[in-house]
């Protein structure tokens, strides 16, 4: 089959798009799915005309490419299946209670991870509520407003935020930031907006806040970087075209950068918070490490990954351990929890189509 | 070619050449690490083929490598429980090394006196019911000290720890309330305070909170400069914690033959009342009879030459009684 027969024999006649099909009926509807059909038909082509002997070393990629992708999927269901097994003892024993319970007395025995939830979830979208604003914001001064020779180098310091290990973040939050908020900050924020309720009590420095000042500043070189590279991305002649309907700077960031790069941006929070949740060393050196909920951002708190980065290597006693390991199987729940959620908010704002989504 | 390959076997003859030393592997308690890496390291020069290994993973850890034999011995600042001696497959004997003491630091704004505390006063704060220190609780017990208005920070320990069981230990024995509610462990449920990571943690907190108190290490405090309390012992005298009084506290407790004794609150007109021995875990019946017959040796040398290298490092020596029936303990029980 030549291809100029095709070409003349097809309903839409010679169309430039279809140059690259062979024999492909006028099933295929919208340009993607031409596109992607285009494609496997000339892979499919290329795999007729192919040689016998390179049909094997094709085969054997192929296997192998399959399984590096399945290993990943493997890998989570196996630590999800390690983590079932090893905390067995404790979910015989306390059940669904241990979700619901607000009590950790390794002395007594009784476990609930009710605090640790709470900790993990209210230090983490603090630290969201601090950074997203702060890290869009330095992603569109960069793209947008920065001068191009200093471009560079402010992207470059943001970066460098990331490379700070979280230890040295840890020893600078109980060394400079938990005196500042304890001398300056705290009251403060007691006197203007203590009637909310989420400023009150004695200040220590240490707590709820300075865990989710320090993980902000750990989440917004993510944040920062992903939302520049979308914003990046974005065609130019979508800010020409929101300009030439006569829109102000602003107006043109938000309506032709912003509202295209929204996918993406989404997509950085998502990986931030997957960050925050997960840290450990900066946050059990400055929240308090106290189990309890309480309504003030001044108390202590404590999160799921410090509970277990303190208590794991002393802890005696099997109930006591699995109990440990049942909070890690908590937060890999909780983890998954909190990125489909966000993942369906993704869908919800792209219309529900997964191939649009591809961030 | 030729000469890579001769640099690869002349690399591999010397690393044979250093295999060929002696390994023993221990894991445990972090308090004495310090002191154990000295002797270790003493040991070591003194045997050259001879190396011992140590990781201060916690005393939990030590406990649970001891038990599953994966380890040659193990550390612990607090003792075994019997149910845990009878599930262990190896069987262990418990010896002391040294002594530590755990102090009341604390950090109180225009006080630099050094402070008196009753048991009933250090119970009543941990259990939050004094959080103020102008309570007058404390001052009848310091009536020459001046104290502000300044509410009470408590700092626990947020980590397992062998200092958290000396100390809940010597709370459980002195209060009822205490012994009732949060009890003693390496890990309770504290009523009131903030949490700090290690010794240091709870150091560097004292530190940077105003009005605050919490309960470190002897070392910790001293070479910390953290002012430190004294403590009113069984006999009703303030005693300060120092290496003297520690040693003291041992020697006030008869020592049962299985060497697994609380010295808290003993009787003994200078003794301190919240003192610890930390011990060594040692298998009875070592599998590897060469690393078995290092250990023994080790641990004679430890209870001669290595108890007069304690004071250097802030460590208390083991009392003379002791070390006598631990050297007959040795030779009787541990076999190789």
């Amino acid at each position: 089959m030549s291809r100029t027969e095709n070409e003349m024999n097809s309903p839409e006649g010679i169309n430039p798009t279809q140059k690259a099909v062979t024999g492909i009926p006028a099933l295929a509807k919208t340009a993607t799915q031409r596109e992607t059909s285009a494609t496997s038909s000339v892979l499919e082509r290329i795999r007729q005309t192919q040689p016998r002997s390179s049909r094997f070393p094709d085969a054997t990629f192929r296997a192998v490419i399959l399984i590096t992708a399945i290993s990943v999927f493997a890998i989570v269901v196996f630590v999800a299946w390690e983590l079932i097994d090893k905390s067995r003892l404790s979910l015989h024993q306390f059940g669904l209670s241990f979700f619901y319970g607000h009590d950790w007395d390794p002395v007594n025995e009784v476990f609930g991870a009710v605090p640790f939830i709470y900790g993990t979830l209210v230090s983490s979208f603090l630290a969201l509520l601090i950074a997203i604003p702060l890290s869009v914001g330095v992603a569109v001064y960069i793209t947008e407003m920065c001068p191009v020779r200093l471009r560079a180098i402010i992207a470059f310091l943001v970066e460098l935020l990331a490379a700070i290990p979280s230890v040295i973040y840890g020893l600078w939050g109980i060394f400079v930031l938990a005196p500042l908020l304890r001398v300056y900050v705290e009251p403060f924020l007691a006197k203007t907006l203590g009637w909310t309720g989420f400023f009150s009590g004695p200040m220590y420095g240490l707590g709820m806040l300075a865990a989710g000042i320090i993980l902000s500043i750990m989440v917004i070189p993510i944040i920062a970087s992903i939302t520049r590279e979308v914003l990046t991305a974005v065609p130019q002649s979508q800010r020409e075209a929101v300009l030439a309907l006569g829109a102000t700077r602003w107006e043109m960031i938000r309506m032709g950068v912003l509202r295209n790069a929204r996918i993406g941006i989404i997509g950085g929070i998502i990986l931030g918070l997957g960050r925050a949740l997960g840290e450990t060393m900066a946050v059990t050196m400055v929240i308090g490490n106290r189990p309890e909920i309480s309504q003030s951002l001044f108390a202590g708190g404590y999160t799921m990954a410090s509970v277990i980065a303190n208590e794991f290597t002393e802890a005696t006693g099997d109930v006591y351990l699995s109990a440990l390991v049942e909070i890690g199987l908590a937060l890999f729940i909780v983890t998954l929890i909190v990125n489909a959620l966000a993942r369906l908010l993704v869908w919800s704002i792209t219309g529900g189509s997964a191939a649009r989504a591809r961030a | 070619m030729i000469r890579t390959l001769r640099v690869l076997l002349c690399l591999a003859v010397l690393a044979s050449c250093a295999m060929a030393q002696t390994q023993l592997n221990g894991a445990g308690a972090t308090f004495p690490y310090p002191m154990y890496s000295k002797w270790f390291n003493e040991y070591h020069n003194l045997h050259p083929d001879i190396q011992i290994n140590y990781q201060s993973i916690g005393s939990g850890g030590g406990i649970r490598q001891v038990m599953a034999g994966t380890v040659d011995f193990g550390a612990s600042d607090g003792p075994m429980t019997d149910q845990q001696m009878a599930e262990s497959k190896v069987k262990i004997i418990h010896l002391p090394t040294v002594l530590g003491a755990v102090v009341p630091a604390y950090n109180i704004p225009g006080v630099n006196e050094e402070l008196k505390f009753t048991p009933q006063l250090i119970a009543d704060i941990y259990l939050g019911k004094i959080s103020n220190w102008s309570d007058p609780a404390i001052a009848k017990v310091n009536p020459n000290v001046k104290f502000p208005n300044q509410s009470i920070t408590v700092v626990h320990r947020s980590d397992g720890s062998g200092t958290t069981y000396i100390f809940t230990d010597y709370l459980s024995k002195v209060s009822q309330e205490w012994a009732g509610g949060p009890g003693k462990g390496t890990s309770v449920k504290w009523p009131v305070g903030m949490g700090g990571k290690g010794n240091e943690g709870v150091a560097g907190n004292i530190k940077m909170l105003p009005g605050s108190i919490g309960y470190v290490e002897l070392i910790y405090a001293l070479q910390n400069k953290i002012n430190f309390g004294s403590v009113q012992n069984s006999s009703k005298t303030f005693v300060k914690a120092s290496l003297e009084s520690t040693t003291a506290a041992a020697a006030g407790v008869k020592m049962p033959p299985d060497f697994r004794v609380s010295i808290t609150n003993p009787s003994g007109k200078d003794a301190y009342p919240i003192a610890s021995f930390t011990w060594l875990l040692i298998p009875t019946h070592p599998t590897d009879k060469a690393k078995g017959k290092i250990l023994k040796d080790f641990l004679f040398w430890m209870l001669d030459q290595g108890q007069t290298m304690t004071s250097a490092l802030d460590y208390a020596p083991l009392p003379k009684d002791v070390v006598a029936k631990e050297k007959e303990a040795i030779t009787k029980q541990v076999h190789d």
